[in-house]
This record gives C-alpha cells, sequence and structure tokens, in this order.
C-alpha cells in the first residue's frame, strides 16, 4: 500500500493560536481516511492543509512538510493553482456556483485552459456519470445548478472537483447538510469513487466514520491523538483519550 | 401584591401606549411621503396634460422645434440631448465605478477601504453646482483649448464628463453592496478547483453579483438623467440635434430650469409636459432597478 499523501511534522498557527501541533500521518493511496474529533479540534484545518487552502487566511503560518507523491506541497515555487486541481475539495455545504449544471463542472477544466468544447462536454459528462448525475430527470445540463436538490447539488459539487482530474478528494463533512438518504447515497459514491481516487473525510458523524472509511484518525485540540484501521479505532483504541471519545459520544 | 401588579399594569399600559404613538408616528411619515409623491403626480400632470392633450403628442415627440412662444413644441432636441449625455456618462462611469468597486469590495487591504470608502460617500455629498464650477473652470476650457478637440468646450462631452464623475458614488456603492452579497462559499469554492484570485472574480463573483450590478447602472442613469445643476453650467445648452460630442446640447432637466422663471400660458405648460417624460423616464428606471436588485436577493437566499 503506497502513500499518496505523507504529512511530517506539520505545525499551524493562526496568529498566535496553535491550532496544529506536530501533526505526521499518511494518507494510503484509494483508501478513504477520516479524521473525528470534537469540534474545533483542527480537523477542517488539517484537511484545508493538504490543499493549502490554508494560504488564504490571513496571518496563517505553517511549518512542516506535506509530501504529495514524491514533492513537498510547501516547497517554495510549488504552483499551487495546479496543486488545488490535483487535490480536489468537497465543503461543508453544498456551494455550486449560480450557473448551469455543464458550467460548474466545466469550471475548472476551463480554468485550466481547456476550451474545445467537444472535450469539454466529455468532462461535463465523465463527472457528471461518476457521480450518478448522468441523464437524471431535472438535472438537465444547462438547468440552473441551484435548483438541484441538497443531494444533487453536493453530488454536483463532487462532480465539479472530479472535473479537473485529481488524484485526491478531501470532504469536510460532505454531509452534514444532508438527510440520511441523502447521506447513504454520497457514502456509496465514496465507495465507488475510492477505486480511482485517495479520500480524507471529515465527519462528525462515527456511525459514517465506522461505515464508510478503511482508516480514522482522532483529533483533539490540534494533535492527532492517533490513527489506524477503523475497525481497530472502534473497537480496541490505544490511546484512552480515544476510547473516552468514542464511549462519550456513543454513550 | 396587588399594589405592585396593578402598577406593573398600567406601566404596561403605558408603554403600550407609547408604542401606539410611535407607530402612529411612523405611519404618519410613511404616508406623509407616499401623498407628496402622489401630488407632486398629479400637480405635473394637471399642469402638463392639457396641453398634450391639446395639442397632441406628436407635437412633443415628432417635432425638432423648440419655439414655445410661437407654437413649436418639440422636445426631440432635448430628449436626444438627455440620451447621449447619459450614454457619455455611463461609458465613462460604469468602467470607472466598475474597477472602484472591484477594488474595494475584492482587492484592496482592509486599510485602504476604511479610508476610500467614506470618501467615495463624501464624492455623493459635493453639491452639483461645485461639480459644475469645476466643469466650468476647468474641464470647459481643457476641451476647449486643446487643438484636436476644440469647439466651445460647452459641449455633450463636458457634460459627460462631469456626469460620469457624479454617478460614480451610486455605482460604486450599489456594486460593493452586491459583491459582498456573494456568498464566500462561492469564493472558496472556486481557489478550491485552482482559480487566481482575478479568476474567481471574473468566473464567479461578478456573475453572482450581476444583477446588482445592472441595478447599480441603472439608478446611475437615473441619476445622470436627472442631474440639473452641474448639466446647465457645462452643457451650452443650444436648442438643436447633437451633431457631434463638442456641440452643445440642451438636456430636458436643463430646458425646465433655463426656461421656467420666466415662461407663461402654453409655453409654462409646456416645460410641464417636459416634466412629465422626465418623470416618466426616471420612474422607469428606479421601478426597473428595484425589480432587478430584489430578484437577485431572492434567489440568493
Ligand atoms: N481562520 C481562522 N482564524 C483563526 N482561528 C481559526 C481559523 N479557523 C479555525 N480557527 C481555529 O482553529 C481551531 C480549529 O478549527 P477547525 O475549523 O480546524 O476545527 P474543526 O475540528 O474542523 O471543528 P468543527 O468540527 O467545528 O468543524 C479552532 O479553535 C478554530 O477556532
Ligand atoms: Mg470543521
Amino acid at each position: 500500500m503506497t502513500d499518496k499523501i505523507q504529512v511530517r511534522g506539520l505545525d499551524l498557527f493562526y496568529g498566535t493560536f496553535q491550532g496544529l501541533k506536530q501533526i505526521t500521518v499518511s494518507f494510503p493511496a484509494r483508501q478513504i481516511t477520516a479524521l473525528i474529533g470534537p469540534s474545533g479540534c483542527g480537523k477542517s484545518t488539517l484537511l484545508r492543509c493538504l490543499n493549502r487552502m490554508n494560504d488564504l487566511v490571513a496571518g496563517v503560518k505553517i511549518t512542516g512538510t506535506v509530501m504529495l507523491d514524491d514533492a513537498d506541497i510547501y516547497a517554495p515555487g510549488t504552483d499551487v493553482e495546479s496543486l488545488r486541481r490535483r487535490v480536489g475539495m468537497v465543503f461543508q455545504r453544498p456551494n455550486p456556483f449560480p450557473l448551469s449544471v455543464f458550467d460548474n463542472v466545466a469550471y475548472g477544466p476551463r480554468l485550466h485552459g481547456e476550451r474545445n468544447p467537444v472535450t469539454l462536454r466529455a468532462i461535463v459528462n465523465d463527472s457528471l456519470q461518476a457521480v450518478g448525475l448522468l441523464g437524471v430527470e431535472g438535472v438537465g445540463l444547462g438547468q440552473p445548478a441551484l435548483s438541484l436538490s441538497g443531494e444533487q447539488q453536493q453530488r454536483l459539487c463532487i462532480a465539479r472537483a472530479l472535473a479537473t482530474a485529481p488524484d485526491v478528494l478531501l470532504m469536510d463533512e460532505p454531509c452534514s447538510a444532508l438527510d440520511p438518504i441523502a447521506t447513504a447515497g454520497i457514502e456509496a459514491l465514496m465507495q465507488t469513487l475510492v477505486a480511482r481516487y485517495t479520500i480524507v473525510i471529515v465527519t462528525h458523524n462515527m456511525a459514517q466514520a465506522m461505515r464508510a472509511s478503511h482508516r480514522t484518525g482522532f483529533m483533539l485540540l490540534g494533535e492527532l491523538v492517533e490513527i489506524g484501521a477503523t475497525e481497530r479505532i472502534f473497537a480496541s483504541a490505544s490511546d484512552e483519550r480515544t476510547r473516552d471519545y468514542l464511549a462519550g459520544t456513543f454513550g | 401584591m396587588m399594589m405592585m401588579i396593578a402598577r406593573t399594569r398600567t406601566w404596561m399600559a403605558t408603554a403600550h401606549l407609547s408604542d401606539a404613538v410611535i407607530e402612529r408616528c411612523l405611519q404618519l411619515a410613511a404616508w406623509s411621503a407616499v401623498t407628496t409623491l402622489a401630488l407632486i403626480t398629479l400637480f405635473i400632470l394637471r399642469e402638463g396634460m392639457p396641453v398634450v392633450f391639446d395639442r397632441g403628442p406628436m407635437a412633443f415627440l415628432g417635432d425638432v422645434r423648440w419655439a414655445p412662444t410661437r407654437g413649436h413644441f418639440g422636445l426631440l432636441p432635448m430628449i436626444a440631448g438627455t440620451a447621449v449625455v447619459t450614454a457619455g456618462a455611463l461609458l465613462i462611469g460604469l468602467p470607472l465605478g466598475l474597477a472602484g468597486a472591484i477594488t474595494l469590495a475584492e482587492l484592496a487591504p482592509m486599510k485602504a477601504r476604511l479610508v476610500l470608502k467614506p470618501m467615495i460617500e463624501l464624492l455623493a455629498g459635493i453639491p452639483s453646482v461645485v461639480y459644475g464650477f469645476i466643469g466650468m473652470e476647468i474641464l470647459v476650457p481643457f476641451i476647449r483649448e486643446r487643438g484636436t478637440l476644440g469647439g466651445p468646450g460647452y459641449s455633450a462631452l463636458a457634460a459627460s464628463i462631469i456626469l460620469g464623475i457624479m454617478v460614480l458614488p451610486t455605482i460604486i456603492g450599489i456594486s460593493i453592496d452586491a459583491l459582498e452579497a456573494v456568498p464566500k462559499s462561492y469564493r472558496d469554492g472556486s481557489r478550491a478547483l485552482g482559480a487566481t484570485q482575478w479568476q474567481t472574480i471574473t468566473g464567479v463573483v461578478l456573475p453572482a453579483a450581476r444583477s446588482g450590478i445592472v441595478a447599480a447602472v441603472i439608478l446611475g442613469m437615473g441619476r445622470a438623467v436627472g442631474e440639473t445643476m452641474a448639466v446647465i453650467m457645462v452643457a451650452g445648452n443650444a436648442v438643436q440635434f447633437p451633431g457631434s460630442l463638442l456641440a452643445p446640447v440642451r438636456t430636458l432637466t436643463a430646458n425646465i430650469a433655463l426656461e421656467m422663471s420666466y415662461a407663461t400660458g402654453a409655453h409654462a405648460r409646456a416645460l410641464f409636459a417636459t416634466g412629465i417624460v422626465l418623470f416618466i423616464v426616471s420612474l422607469s428606471l428606479n421601478a426597473i432597478a428595484g425589480r432587478v436588485r430584489s430578484g437577485k436577493r431572492a434567489s440568493f437566499a
């Protein structure tokens, strides 16, 4: 099992507040890794380090290395825009642009210079196919994206991320705005996507982590307490804090 | 105990009473504004409509001669003058205003915004006669004395430039509101796909803010159509079809303001008819802008 991403000694400061402390972790290729932990422990922050979205926060300071394949994404001279194309992100609330379905999915490829209408059409079709939106009633290509249902919007956002041909998908509580049926739909989709993509998902839903992930990492106060195979973490975590947290959230 | 309850009751009663009084006053204020608008409308219509019925609308809208004392009431030169000057103002004000709004809402650091935004609002507070004054003293001579431009200086061009500056606070202010109303999640989504900041502005933020910006332009247009004093001071005011940007023009507003003080009889009523045209244009622009804006607000929710 090769590691797609290797994080080593990552520290992050928001001003003087330390949001991440000496994070060292790897994310194996074509596996789903779930990050769990109480609110404010730094799950989203860690996720946003993996595509350098934290760079957009004023006053943030990051040290340590994040290797994507064999290159440190924080090395000077890294092309952040093409990094973000390779590491797609799906947000907590579905955030399709107020454009048509087609223009949403074509947005990324157009940014990166794709102008050929035939190619764009093919990319859009493939991406919508991958998330199960192709040919769905009421999801025409010219339809305004904001007229779709919540689940369809989230699927569209995943398709939009897939359209730039990433290797990695980062998902920050992608189901928290969805009902249980829609959640099950997105979880099933993740299981098909993982054949081609490395997925890191933040979730507050323990049952979701248990159902949907291969590996689970528990974070607390900016630290990664432990990470391992999901069954092991839930059955017999080695750290007391993990056991307490899981007992607390289930009990 | 009973006393206390009784006292609380009277206290509550007075509170309710003062609420009611305040509510009444606010209602009164609101209605007086509406009534004023209605009275103005009625007044203008009463003064202006008879002459329109008398001569027929084509005497106003189909004639290029304006000589009210000799029975010619053609408003076409003034309508064209207003149109040219307004279009010119937008041609100047729209790119500048949009650039200003994007800079202030998206690009400038917080400190610069805190200084610049109030300054732009200040621009709206300068009396229009001051704009006219600057136009007369600096712009008009400049246009007249540049070899390539020439003409009398008092011209459609001068009026367009002055108006182009005067519509800036309207266009910038409303466009900034529209840009700031675009949810952060759109920007994050765009950046996460690998868009640069500029690509995000052109690809997502501007399309999302489009109707607000359209409303800004329409309201700016209303401001340009309605402006009087500054235009009179720099436009030259000759009653003629604007043949060139460097030729003098007269706008609808200028027509009324220049002649009302001495007009009598049919002449005065023809000026009221001018007012009706102006009134309709202004109200339509405001109504359209309102429509465009509220439509957008609903779609963000
Ligand atoms: N832009 C920021 N500026 C300053 N502090 C921040 C910023 N973003 C997050 N933080 C702080 O960093 C800590 C970690 O935040 P983060 O959003 O990563 O938590 P989280 O584990 O994702 O929580 P949640 O489960 O509520 O989403 C929190 O204490 C938060 O207040
Ligand atoms: Mg979070």
